[in-house]
């Protein structure tokens, strides 16, 4: 059967509408759902920088929510390394600070939130300082968080995620076993040159006994490149704030 | 085989069984003899992509399941109404939106499923089998028996990928569910014995061997051969 091509538009233009307003219908009712769940996940990648990945899905949302409250504080930083509480009279806050949005703009005009692990039952002392990071990898943004111990140079623990490297070869940064990798490294040498961590081409090789070194991603190596610049360009950002907050220079810092 | 069920359906009674014989070979027939994977080979690219673990492999069948059956379920309704010139892209329309549905769902209430199948939800879309049988089946049928079909064959898609998935798993991660299988298994028999995981599995490769193997035994079994 041969339709008239009024009929034709007709019906396309109802099913357009129709399927348009189910989908932006239903979009509508989950935003609300869809952001806390966003939010869990920020929180726990957080926590999981400096908290082992088992341990944080044994948590259920509500205890994560609490243990977030409880143990992590947070504030904003410039490139300075200064306290930034307000921002053209809008009051900041680190949970809000959009690092992606930040991350297009010069990096002196960005905001950089800081989150802090509190030691458990003492809010003044810290366990360590958990950094943002944002980058290019090879389809796509990545980004994480760093937790650097008080020393402000060696790594407590990481976490990555990635908005869409390939499955198998460059979103490997989200596994626990290659995030594991990073940990007790150190940023600076022995000059006090801040050299971050580089993974390295190939794989398999063993860089234990090298504190800057990390094995590489066998296949995704434009992904391990842009880690590599993640970090190095975050941590130059965030120096100055890590300087004034060493530990034995400025003894606990205002928390 | 599309153009012989859709004449057949003129000369059956309105008084069929809900479950006639017809109507389960409907269901039954893509699970093994016409399985779209074994058989004819469709929607490899996701059985390969998903199936490094069960839970997301579950997931990812019953996303498939909805979508084919409502889908199915649609198109066999507009049948009628839908402008043959068009048809395509009306089908495509139907199951794009079904697909960004399942899509906004999951990413409201199951967020580290819906990052972990990340495109491969999306890829559902593009996934042969699905548009299939809306253009081989739901457009000449009836609702009732176009929704079997749509399940059967999306039972058929299922039941492959969680038994590729159930050895990657196994084999690849030594666990199930996330349960770790090959720890306690070694514990029974003392600290030195280690159950060895194979890196291979978590690989696409392994999936490649693994479906291999399957549509081997299966074809051997029912003496299927390609012409």
């Amino acid at each position: 059967m041969q339709q008239s091509n009024a009929y034709i538009i007709t019906f396309s233009i109802i099913l357009t509408v129709v399927l348009g307003l189910l989908l932006s219908g239903t979009a509508e009712v989950l935003k609300p759902i869809q952001k806390k769940a966003e939010e869990l996940d920020t929180k726990k990648q957080i926590l999981g920088a400096v908290m082992a990945a088992d341990e944080i899905d044994a948590m259920k949302p509500e205890e994560i929510n609490t243990f977030y409250q409880n143990r992590i504080s947070s504030k904003v930083v410039n490139i300075e390394g200064e306290e930034v509480e307000e921002q053209d009279g809008a009051q900041v806050t680190a949970e809000t600070i959009d690092v992606g949005k930040n991350y297009k703009k010069a990096p002196e005009d960005r905001l950089y939130p800081v989150f802090i692990f509190q030691e458990e039952g003492n809010e003044d002392a810290v366990a360590s300082y958990i950094f943002p990071v944002y980058g290019n990898g090879l389809w796509d943004n990545i980004w994480g968080y760093l937790a650097l111990q008080t020393d402000m140079e060696t790594i407590e623990g990481i976490t990555f995620s990635h908005a869409g490297e390939t499955p198998g070869l460059g979103a490997r940064i989200t596994s626990t076993d290659v995030q594991q990798r990073y940990k007790e490294k150190s940023i600076y040498d022995e000059s006090g040159e801040l050299v971050s961590v580089v993974m390295q081409k190939g794989e398999g090789k063993d860089y234990s006994g090298e504190p800057h070194k990390v094995d590489g991603l066998s296949g995704a190596t434009i992904t391990a490149e842009g880690v590599n610049r993640m970090l190095k360009s975050y941590l130059e950002h965030y120096k100055a704030y890590m300087e004034k907050n060493k530990e034995g220079s400025s003894r606990m810092a205002s928390n | 085989m599309s153009t012989d069920t859709a004449e057949k359906e003129i000369a059956i009674k309105e008084s069929e069984a809900l479950l006639s014989k017809r109507r389960k070979k409907l269901m039954t027939d893509p699970l093994v003899d016409d399985n779209p994977i074994t058989i004819q080979v469709l929607g490899i690219c996701s059985a390969l992509a998903v199936t490094t673990q069960m839970q997301p492999t579950l997931v990812m069948a019953l996303s498939v399941i909805f979508v084919m059956v409502m889908a199915n379920l649609s198109i066999s309704l507009l049948r009628n109404k839908i402008p043959t010139r068009v048809r395509i892209i009306v089908q495509l329309a139907v199951v794009a939106s079904l697909v960004t549905l399942v899509n906004e769902v999951l990413q409201a209430f199951a967020y580290d499923m819906y990052k972990e199948l990340s495109v491969f939800v999306g890829l559902i879309i593009t996934n042969c089998i699905v548009m299939g049988r809306l253009e081989a089946f739901a457009l000449g049928n009836k609702p009732y028996d176009s929704v079997l079909d749509g399940f059967g064959s999306a039972l058929g898609y299922s039941w492959i990928i969680l038994t590729v998935a159930f050895f990657r798993e196994l084999w690849g991660s030594g666990s199930l569910f996330g349960i770790p299988i090959f720890d306690g298994i070694s514990s029974l028999f003392g600290s030195d014995f280690q159950l060895a995981t194979n890196g291979l599995m978590v690989s696409p490769v392994g999936a490649f061997i693994i479906l291999g193997l399957l549509i081997w035994v299966q074809r051997t079994k029912t003496g299927y051969v390609e012409h």
